[in-house]
């Protein structure tokens, strides 16, 4: 029995090192070791021995069956590494091939640097709120110190719907609409679409977009305009931005100012870019003019406030190093899908 | 305006500032410097020449060799073509290597075989006129009658060589549309003093009552009106120094009356007007409103048709010239005008403004009237008129001025409040400082009260008081403060809600466009919106550029197809496309403000788009939004194919189309392909929306899944099969899904195969086998009633 049992080993041992396939290895096991396996019906024979042999072969027996155990055991992993092996060899593919693309949308570039805006201001504890574009001839002129007939409104050419009804030239009837909804303490911008009457042009568009900021409490003062400005500006262009506040007219502020920033390009030189200018205008504003807010109900001696207007087109156009402002409008694709 | 720098000097003497740094400063305190020119910067090496000799020129007619003195050792040799000069002449000589007006440089060379080492210029190749120079000639050299000497620099010679600013004045300050009041600017920029000069006028030739009458019927367009009379007038060029200063400032020099007038208009900012006495029947003026038909014909030839809003300046029977807009054509100088009226006068801004741009022809005076002018600068400008003709022996002033003055011609006070001006600021200034600033632009400060000026309309509160203070304190140096107090500012939900819009459109491979708002009337056709649709009826711009942009959209859908068209007409291959555009719907009644509405347009063409892609793409959007339980019917709409267009209603309200394009719109946009478009109302998303986030527990017992295919009518719509085994199945109907709908083999015509997929699941454990065929059962005999039949 010895005999046999030395025998078996061997002959596993032989044919385990043949078997490369898993389930080889397996049907081998079951010859060998399985519950009919020959290993297991030699041990049935173990009657027939002699009390003194039967723990001696008890024993080599168990240790075979366990060696073989683990060899069969060591043999399937290494089997199973080759076999992982074989499959990764056989799977490689030509990772430089193109991905599988899910079309991807875009956000249009006004959409972008207003969103931007937006969140500056909100930062700054503004609200958003919006106005009609289809606006009455008192919010967008008369309350905001524009009578008829005022030079003011040749600056700005008017689309009319009748004698009292206009598209809204710019966003400022929404100040005033805030003003007469709304007590201070205000903090508000109000993006949106404005017209005037320009003929289409690479830099000219009768339809396009400002934003207006208005800030209304007790002691607000000019200080305030050029600080909140000033930390727009940077968040905007940057920290290292230079801004400067120029006195300018405007019928619904005063003191009013434009704010140019110094030309990125040429740092205050002048160049083609800043039309030699060395500043390139990006906002005006000022301190609410105390008769607006007599208009909308709000006692300019107690309160004050500042207002401020800004361009989104020239902005963006800017920011992009967009040549032509009809691109915004005429929504191609192969415009919109650079941003 | 254009400033002329010699000018200027008249009043400040002396401005201790580069170019740069004057520009620089004149824009900080108010004055915007737009850019600033060097006359004849041009020109290089050009020179005073003298002619020496003349000779034929051996190979050439139409040439002569001139021997020229350019004041530098031995004469130049120039062949020249001009037949004007001759020996003894003084001509401007561009030497080798000199650059001349527009850029045209000059290298010495041979012509036709002869040496010519330079050329005799004309006046337009230094860039200048026969207006600047009357005795020049256009077609020849410039024989120039200055005094000037040989060899000198041509700018120094013939004075052309200003610096002139351009300045951009806003429309408060029409005191700054003169030399006077930019002068003034300048002077307390720079911290000098302002010379102003008090014209003095001799007269001594008669008297101005008995030659002119004045009636003032329109008081109240016509605040003042100032004029004196000149007799012998004798018309001829004005000297070189007023030519250069109206060059400068971009006003072509006439002859001596006309350049007095348009010299006053510049320095002192008030326009004037010179009428010919003849042509002023009974030698009277009356300022009075235009008679109803009363017609003019105007200086530049063209009849104008007046009406009795307009002011005119007549004589007994006719208007002479439209009130501070333009003058009769009898009332300029003509070579035979002997006697002259001078008109100083201030008439109403909004008048001139209204009148100018009604007759179309806008002005140097009408831009400078509609702002408001001064009543009190019509003297001296009159005064300093009479004076120049007198300097410039153009005439004989008569003694006498009329005067006719409705206005009060009183400064306005206001208080000066020193605190309040400090705390609006937010700076820090001595009531002194603030007092020199005003006295230094001319403001009276007494006990508290700021006397304006009368030139300066604009100020009228203190906040315009405490800009002027703002403006030379510095407003570099008023500090950098935040807003006091904390503030939360937050977006409202509406605006979160379309942020959400945004995003999610974005996800689904949308791309954002943005469309005019307005349209044409036509393109309301092009989408094939029926001719009785209550949504033609548009805002309508009654001014409008072009048809194309004259009404504001009522429906976004046409704006969307023309950016489709655009993009396939630009051979993009596909498109998604979307915007959240406003629709104006007009009111009843055209004085109220119309109803500004959003809508969500999408649209898409291209390989992968047909009617379940758009309508996937809108599920997914209803999902996001978190609009639930919408339903979906077949419908025929404008602008869609009648077999493939869906409405989508909430509670039996339609909140939004899906649908391809009829093939008439695709043809009416030029798109080649098949496009689908739909319109979901944005403002109703956001009502619909349910707003309620909770959580609902995992499912703790294993769901039962049944797959079901029946046969049917290929009429009955799978939503009303689906909806048919929602309402039978009950509450333990997890989800049922459509996986298969089969017509054809095996199918009769007319029927289709329709397979859903239940999984159905009990809350409180797991479900029986038999549970779930009861709810089979159910569903089967639902179906049944609808004409279904359980495939074998």
């Amino acid at each position: 029995m010895r005999q046999q049992l030395e025998d078996i080993k061997k002959r596993v041992e032989e044919e385990l090192a043949k078997v490369d396939v898993q389930q080889e290895l397996e049907n081998l096991r079951i010859r060998f070791l399985g519950k009919k396996g020959e290993l297991t019906s030699i041990l049935k024979q173990m009657g027939k021995l002699s009390a003194e042999e039967r723990p001696v072969i008890g024993q080599l027996a168990n240790e075979i069956r366990g060696q073989l155990e683990r060899e069969i055991e060591e043999r399937g992993q290494k089997l199973k590494a080759m076999e992982t092996e074989r499959r990764l060899k056989a799977e490689r593919i030509d990772v430089t091939m193109p991905g599988k693309r899910h079309e991807l949308g875009y956000k249009h570039p006004l959409s972008i640097v207003l969103d931007e805006l937006k969140e500056i201001f909100l930062g700054m504890g503004f609200d958003v709120v919006q106005g009609p574009e289809v606006e009455s001839d008192y919010y967008n002129f008369e309350a905001l110190n524009i009578p008829k007939n005022h030079p003011a409104r040749d600056t700005q050419d008017t689309f009319y719907i009748n004698d009292s009804i206009l598209l809204r030239t710019q966003t400022s009837p929404v100040q005033i609409r805030t003003m007469e909804k709304q007590k201070p303490p205000i903090r508000i911008i109000a993006p949106g679409r404005v017209y005037r009457s320009d003929a289409v042009d690479a830099t000219h568009s009768p339809l396009f977009h400002q934003i207006e900021g208005l800030v209304v409490d007790k002691g607000i003062t000019m200080a305030d305009l050029k600080g909140t400005l000033e930390v727009f500006v940077k968040r905007l262009y940057g920290e290292d931005a230079v801004v400067r506040f120029r006195p300018h007219h405007f019928p619904f502020t005063e003191p009013s100012a434009e704010v140019d920033v110094q030309c990125f390009h040429c740092h205050g030189e002048g160049c083609r870019l800043c039309k030699g200018e060395g500043w390139i205008e990006i906002l005006g504003c000022g301190m609410v003019h105390p008769k607006v807010l007599s208009i909308c109900g709000i006692d300019p001696e107690e309160y004050s406030g500042f207002a401020f207007g800004v361009g989104l087109e020239r902005l963006v156009m800017r920011r992009f190093n967009i040549d032509d402002l009809r691109l915004f409008y005429e929504n191609d694709l192969r415009f919109l899908s650079q941003f | 305006m254009q400033l002329s720098m010699r000018w200027l000097h008249d009043f400040v003497e002396e401005i201790p500032a580069t170019n740069r740094e004057y520009a620089e400063r004149l824009t900080m305190t108010g004055s915007k410097v737009e850019g600033w020119e060097e006359e004849g910067s041009e020109l290089n090496k050009v020179v005073v020449g003298k002619i020496l000799e003349l000779a034929p020129h051996p190979n050439a007619d139409k040439l002569q060799i001139c021997q020229v003195d350019v004041g530098d050792g031995a004469p130049l040799q120039i062949v020249t073509g001009a037949k004007n000069v001759a020996v003894g002449d003084l001509v401007p000589v561009a030497l080798d290597g000199s650059s001349l007006h527009g850029g045209v440089k000059i290298k010495k060379g041979k012509l036709r075989g002869v040496a010519s080492n330079g050329m005799l210029c004309s006046v337009a190749e230094l860039g200048i006129t026969t207006h600047d120079f009357p005795y020049a000639i256009d077609d020849g050299i410039f024989i120039l009658q200055e005094d000037c000497r040989v060899g000198q620099d041509i700018r120094e010679a013939i004075g052309y060589n200003d610096t002139v600013f351009e300045f951009e004045i806003t429309s408060n300050r029409p005191d700054c549309l003169s030399v006077i009041g930019l002068a003034r600017e300048t002077a307390v920029s720079f911290g000098k003093p302002l010379k102003l000069h008090t014209p003095v006028v001799k007269g001594g030739h008669g008297d101005v009552n008995g030659l002119l009458k004045v009636r003032v019927e329109a008081p109240d367009l016509c605040p003042r009106y100032c004029a004196r009379v000149v007799k012998n007038v004798r018309v001829k060029p004005s000297p070189r120094w007023m030519r250069e200063r109206l060059r400068a400032s971009g006003v072509r020099p006439i002859n001596n009356i006309v350049d007095i007038t348009n010299y006053v208009m510049l320095e002192y900012g008030q326009p004037m007007h010179a009428f010919d006495q003849k042509y002023l029947k009974e030698q009277q003026i009356v300022v009075r409103r235009a008679k109803e038909g009363e017609s003019i014909v105007t200086l530049d030839g063209v009849e104008r048709k007046l009406s009795p809003d307009m002011l005119v300046i007549a004589d007994q029977d006719k208007p002479s010239a439209v009130a501070g807009v333009m003058g009769g054509e009898y009332s300029g100088i003509m070579d035979d005008t002997s006697t002259i009226v001078f008109e100083s006068a201030c008439f109403a801004g909004p008048s001139v403004r209204i009148t100018a741009k009604t007759l179309g022809m806008r002005t140097d005076s009408s831009a400078r009237f509609e702002k408001g002018l001064d009543p009190n600068n019509c003297i001296p400008a009159l005064e300093r008129a009479c004076e120049l003709v007198e300097l410039l022996d153009a005439g004989d002033v008569c003694d006498g001025i009329i005067d006719v003055n409705n206005s009060s011609g009183e400064r306005r006070k206001l208080a000066l409040e020193p605190e309040w001006i400090k705390r609006f600021l937010g700076i820090s200034i001595s009531e002194e400082e603030m007092v020199q600033i005003l006295q230094k632009l001319d403001f009276e400060v007494k006990e508290g009260v700021v006397a304006v000026p009368t030139f300066r309309a604009d100020v009228e509160h203190k906040a315009d008081v405490a800009e002027e203070i703002a403006r030379f304190y510095g407003y570099d140096r008023i500090p950098t403060t935040l807003v006091g107090g904390s503030a939360q500012g937050k977006l409202t939900e509406e605006q979160k809600f379309e942020r959400m819009v945004n995003d999610t459109m974005q996800a689904l491979g949308y791309s954002e466009i943005m469309t005019y708002s307005f349209i044409s009337p036509k393109f309301y056709d092009k989408i094939g919106l029926p001719s009785d649709s209550p949504l033609r009826r548009s805002v309508t711009i009654a001014n409008p550029l072009g048809e194309d942009t004259s009404i504001m959209r009522t429906i976004a859908l046409p704006s969307l197809c023309e950016a489709l068209s655009r993009n396939y007409s630009n051979r993009n291959l596909s498109a998604s496309l979307y915007e959240i555009a406003t629709e104006y719907i007009p009111k009843e009644s055209d004085s109220e403000l119309p109803v500004e509405k959003q809508s969500v347009v999408i649209g898409a063409y291209g390989e992968g788009t047909d009617f379940f892609s758009l309508k996937g793409a809108v599920e997914a959007l209803l999902e996001k939004a978190r609009v639930f339980d919408y339903d979906v019917q077949p419908t025929e709409e404008y602008a869609f194919h009648p077999g493939r267009c869906a409405q989508l209603l909430k509670d039996g309200k339609v909140f939004g189309v899906i649908g391809e394009l009829h093939p008439k719109v695709l043809e009416n946009y030029g798109l080649g392909a098949r496009a689908c478009a739909a319109v979901l109302d944005f403002n109703a998303l956001f009502a619909l929306r349910d707003p309620v986030r909770q959580y609902q527990p995992l499912p703790k017992f294993p769901a039962v899944t049944r797959d079901l295919a029946f046969v049917c009518d290929d009429e009955i719509p799978v939503l009303a099969l689906k909806k048919s085994i929602a309402a039978a199945a009950g509450s333990r109907l997890e989800k049922v899904t459509l996986f298969d709908v089969y017509k054809g083999k095996q199918v009769a015509d007319g029927k289709k195969s329709v397979a859903f997929n239940l999984v159905l699941r009990s809350a409180d454990g797991t479900l029986k086998d038999e549970d779930a065929d009861a709810i089979v059962k159910k569903v089967r005999k639902a179906l049944t009633d609808l004409g279904a039949e359980l495939r074998s």
